[in-house]
């Protein structure tokens, strides 16, 4: 993975810029001690690292504008920075970049449950944001895997998913407003508490776009009133493509569950050794969430069994209180620790149409034969957005190679069916140079151009999502 | 004579080819707002090629019907979850919707308040940039942050950044089952019941005040929406009458159309604000007034000075009929970037030139 040249002229120039930087900022805002901004060099995606020229901490719109000014001015790139918890480099440094963390901006400036929303400091965690309104009944339905720390300016940045989108969406379903700062300073609206744009749909345009067209410092959110209550139902079967097939039946059938997350072999016996959840001895499990109140729960558990029923499962258990309903969750929830305590792993995020869910399974199993590393797989069954887990031994040499390269034919799979390479966590730097396996040259010339409007001088976190060959005439420096 | 290209490759020739401004035109029965050019017609590139019910996804030509769309989903008990609003009696026009037309003005009906808008069913876009190249973004899956989010800016362009030539959807099942709750409200105890039942548990699926009556409505599986439509009774507060099946179906169809304005006379409104904004909006004015989206979208028609009581309180208000601005005006800033955008996706400004700005 290649990283841009760091700027020699700025480089030489870090006590100028940082001397400017402290003048528009307070004392402690801004940090260039390299002891000090070593902890910026990474973020989720942690096998890059590099540290950046210096870091600042705005607390305010306007502190956040003065210093986008200043590394306007002086030709700095800008590396815009949530809480740091991108799996796709989103927010690596480069070695001559400011790092804008906006951790600092974590206040709720608005709360309407009559008009159901809720505005906030977009450095507020994802499941700070549901704090702020849980108790009044409410919740904000996004929830990445890592909502206890990340940031709603990374969940916009990436257009972040979770479990639950099956029924509520993802980030930019739920996202009503912003306030953005561009790379020249200047602050701009876009939505509000209100449904709809007036004119284009700038608002859409920056949710997911990684922080390339500006830094987001607010946010006016969509918040739900919670369900009455919630109940999965596990089922396993001794086949991959039967379990794929009573995906595509229950969706079929009209059946809207909160949840649909699916485990093969590998995982299930991991998570079981880890967790003791209890799961079956079966090749595919599906951990199907329902809510409501208890009769609607039953009424539509009943019909998702009907259908499971027909496909021959080998276990079918139904959680009948809230200690069953943890008990089917525990092994799922751990998944990602079993996983990492056995082995080093890659995680990744291709969404694939559900009806091609059969043949891509066997497809990884033998691509993962092929490269001699084992592969399992978690992911949200429901939308299609699969998370093959690829093992690896980052202590043996050549090792990390491999696994890249089994990342790699994994995810030209999934394009190959009609998917994608991302679903959820974003192209970042880690799947920049694939883009052009589902993006045409004037596709990608497209989305540059939008980048090209809203910052012309390709400042903000320049060397991520666009192959740096097709982006190198438009990168400053 | 109008261009009428039958293939994405033709769409792009002629766009390429264009000499003079072009006027894109789907079936005509939503455009507003004012545009000269050559017509350029849609409506060839017609025909679903892609529909996987399993996978509750439809891919289709930008000059499909919709009512064939619809039909198709229907076969297989589905529907587009968004509900796209009919305004042929309400404008005055005839002729048939397209596919592309309704993503164009991003056009959405009452369930909105619980599934979003055309452009959060919307998966994916094919479409020829003013320069004449064809530009993909999205695709045919649920969740795809794959490069950056064209398809968002497409829905609700109309026409002006591109020429629509595909278009895949996230579809829906039909639920088994829907009711309405009835009951009579003024207009502001109206808003503030719709808002209880928005914000009640009970997952409302659409919530307007028609002519002194609220109306909410549930759909989902039987006895869900009997025990659901018995809770929102008590939320609601008023004497109820409960309207099944074809009925409640034919209640939503007249709210979706705007009905209740239909054949009046004078400026006709569509305004998004906060619902609880929507009393002080319509205060005072000599005018009919619908309300959807639990207040949150408000239907004017009659004189009055719609625009100003919008820029007091926040929110849009688009002219959909009328003498005057069609498009609400945007800040120095937003407008500066809209412009940006058409001016690299449309360099000559020949795409419905000047209709939204």
């Amino acid at each position: 993975m290649d990283m841009p040249i760091p700027n020699a002229a700025i480089l030489g120039g870090k006590a100028r810029i940082v001397a400017r930087l402290a003048a528009v900022l307070p004392a402690d805002a801004v940090i260039s001690d390299p002891a000090e901004t070593r902890a910026y060099e990474c973020d989720a995606l942690a096998a890059y690292r590099c540290a950046p020229l210096a870091v600042v901490l705005p607390r305010t719109t306007a502190e956040v504008a003065a210093a986008l000014r200043v590394c306007h001015e002086l030709r700095v790139p800008v590396v815009p920075r949530g809480s740091g918890t991108s799996l796709a480099g989103g927010a690596m440094p480069t070695a001559d970049c400011v790092v804008l963390g906006i951790s600092r901006m974590t206040a709720v400036l608005d709360t309407d449950y009559p008009n159901r929303f809720v505005r906030v400091q977009a450095g507020r965690t994802n499941l700070a944001v549901t704090g702020a309104v849980e108790g009044e009944g409410f919740f904000y339905a996004p929830d990445p895997s890592s909502q206890l720390a990340c940031a709603i300016a990374g969940n916009i940045a990436m257009n972040s998913g979770g479990a639950h989108c099956l029924k509520y969406g993802v980030t930019t379903n739920n996202l009503l407003g912003v306030t953005l700062v561009q790379m020249d300073g200047t602050v701009v609206e876009f939505g509000g508490p209100w449904a709809d744009a007036g004119g284009l749909d700038l608002l859409g345009l920056v949710c997911g776009s990684e922080g390339q067209l500006g830094v987001v410092t607010e946010a006016t959110l969509r918040i739900l009133p919670k369900p009455e209550g919630a109940r999965p139902v596990l089922i396993g079967f001794d086949s991959s493509e039967v379990a794929g097939a009573c995906v595509s039946d229950i969706i079929k059938a009209g059946i809207l569950p909160v949840a649909i997350e699916f485990m093969d072999r590998l995982l299930i016996e991991v998570c079981e050794d880890f967790a003791k959840a209890g799961y079956p001895d079966c090749e595919a499990l599906l951990i199907i969430e329902v809510e409501g109140s208890d009769a609607e729960i039953d009424e539509q558990l009943a019909a998702i069994i009907g259908i499971a029923r027909r496909h021959n499962p080998v276990e079918v258990r139904e959680s009948r209180s809230e200690a069953e309903a943890k008990r089917i969750w525990l092994g799922r929830k751990s998944a990602f620790s079993a996983i990492g305590r056995l082995s080093d792993y890659m995680c990744l995020d291709g969404t694939i149409p559900v009806s091609a869910l059969p043949l891509v399974l066997r497809r990884i199993g033998e691509l993962g034969a092929e490269h001699g590393l084992r592969v399992g797989n978690v992911f949200h069954a429901g939308d299609g957005n699969m998370h093959p887990l690829i093992l690896y031994d980052a202590n043996k040499p050549g090792d990390l190679e491999i696994c890249e390269a089994l990342g790699a034919a994994i995810l030209k799979l999934c394009v190959e069916v009609g998917g994608c390479l991302t679903g959820e966590h974003g192209v970042g730097i880690e799947k920049r140079d694939l883009m052009g396996v589902q993006f045409s040259g004037p596709d990608m010339e497209a989305q540059m151009r939008v980048k090209d409007v809203f910052d012309p001088g390709w400042l903000l976190n320049p060397a991520k999502v666009f192959p740096l060959e097709i982006s190198a005439g438009r990168r400053a420096g | 004579m109008a261009m009428r290209p039958c293939s994405e490759a033709d769409l792009a020739e002629c766009v390429r080819s264009a000499a003079s401004p072009l006027r894109i035109a789907g079936g005509g029965t939503r455009a507003i707002g004012v545009t000269a050019g050559e017509v350029l017609e849609t409506g060839g590139l017609s025909g679903v090629s892609l529909y996987e019910p399993g996978a509750l996804t439809l891919v289709a030509g930008a000059g499909t019907p919709l009512a064939e769309v619809e039909a198709v989903l229907a076969g297989e008990g589905q529907r587009l979850a968004f509900e796209v609003p009919d305004l042929r009696a309400l404008l005055g026009r005839t002729g048939v919707s397209t596919l592309g037309g309704v993503v164009a003005a991003n056009a959405s009906g009452p369930r909105r308040v619980q599934v979003g808008a055309c452009r959060d069913s919307l998966l994916g876009v094919r479409f020829v940039d003013g320069r004449g190249d064809v530009i993909k973004s999205g695709g045919r899956v649920m969740k795809n942050v794959t490069g950056y989010d064209l398809v968002k800016l497409m829905a609700g362009s109309r026409g002006t950044l591109g020429v629509l030539s595909e278009v895949s959807f996230k579809v829906q099942a039909r639920p088994g089952a829907e009711a309405t709750l009835c009951a009579e409200f003024a207009l502001a105890p109206g808003v503030a019941a719709m808002g209880r039942a928005l914000g009640s548990p009970y997952d409302v699926s659409g919530a307007a005040w028609v002519g002194g009556e609220v109306r909410v409505r549930v759909e989902g599986m039987a006895g869900s929406v009997a025990y659901r439509s018995a809770a929102l009774a008590a939320v609601l507060g008023n004497e109820v009458r409960v309207v099944t099946g074809a009925q409640s179906a034919a209640l939503w169809r007249e709210v979706r159309d705007v009905g209740p304005l239909g054949g009046l006379d004078g400026p006709l409104w569509r305004v998004s604000v906060k619902p609880s904004d929507a009393p002080a909006l319509v205060e005072g004015l000599e005018a009919a007034v619908m309300l959807d989206w639990g207040g949150g979208l408000v239907w004017i028609c009659g004189p009055g000075d719609v625009r100003a009581r919008v820029a007091a309180l926040g929110g849009h208000a688009t002219l959909m009929r009328g003498e005057g601005v069609v498009f609400p005006p945007e800040s120095a800033a937003v407008a500066r970037l809209s412009a940006g955008l058409r001016a690299r996706f449309d360099p000559r400004g020949i795409l419905n030139a000047g209709l939204m700005g």
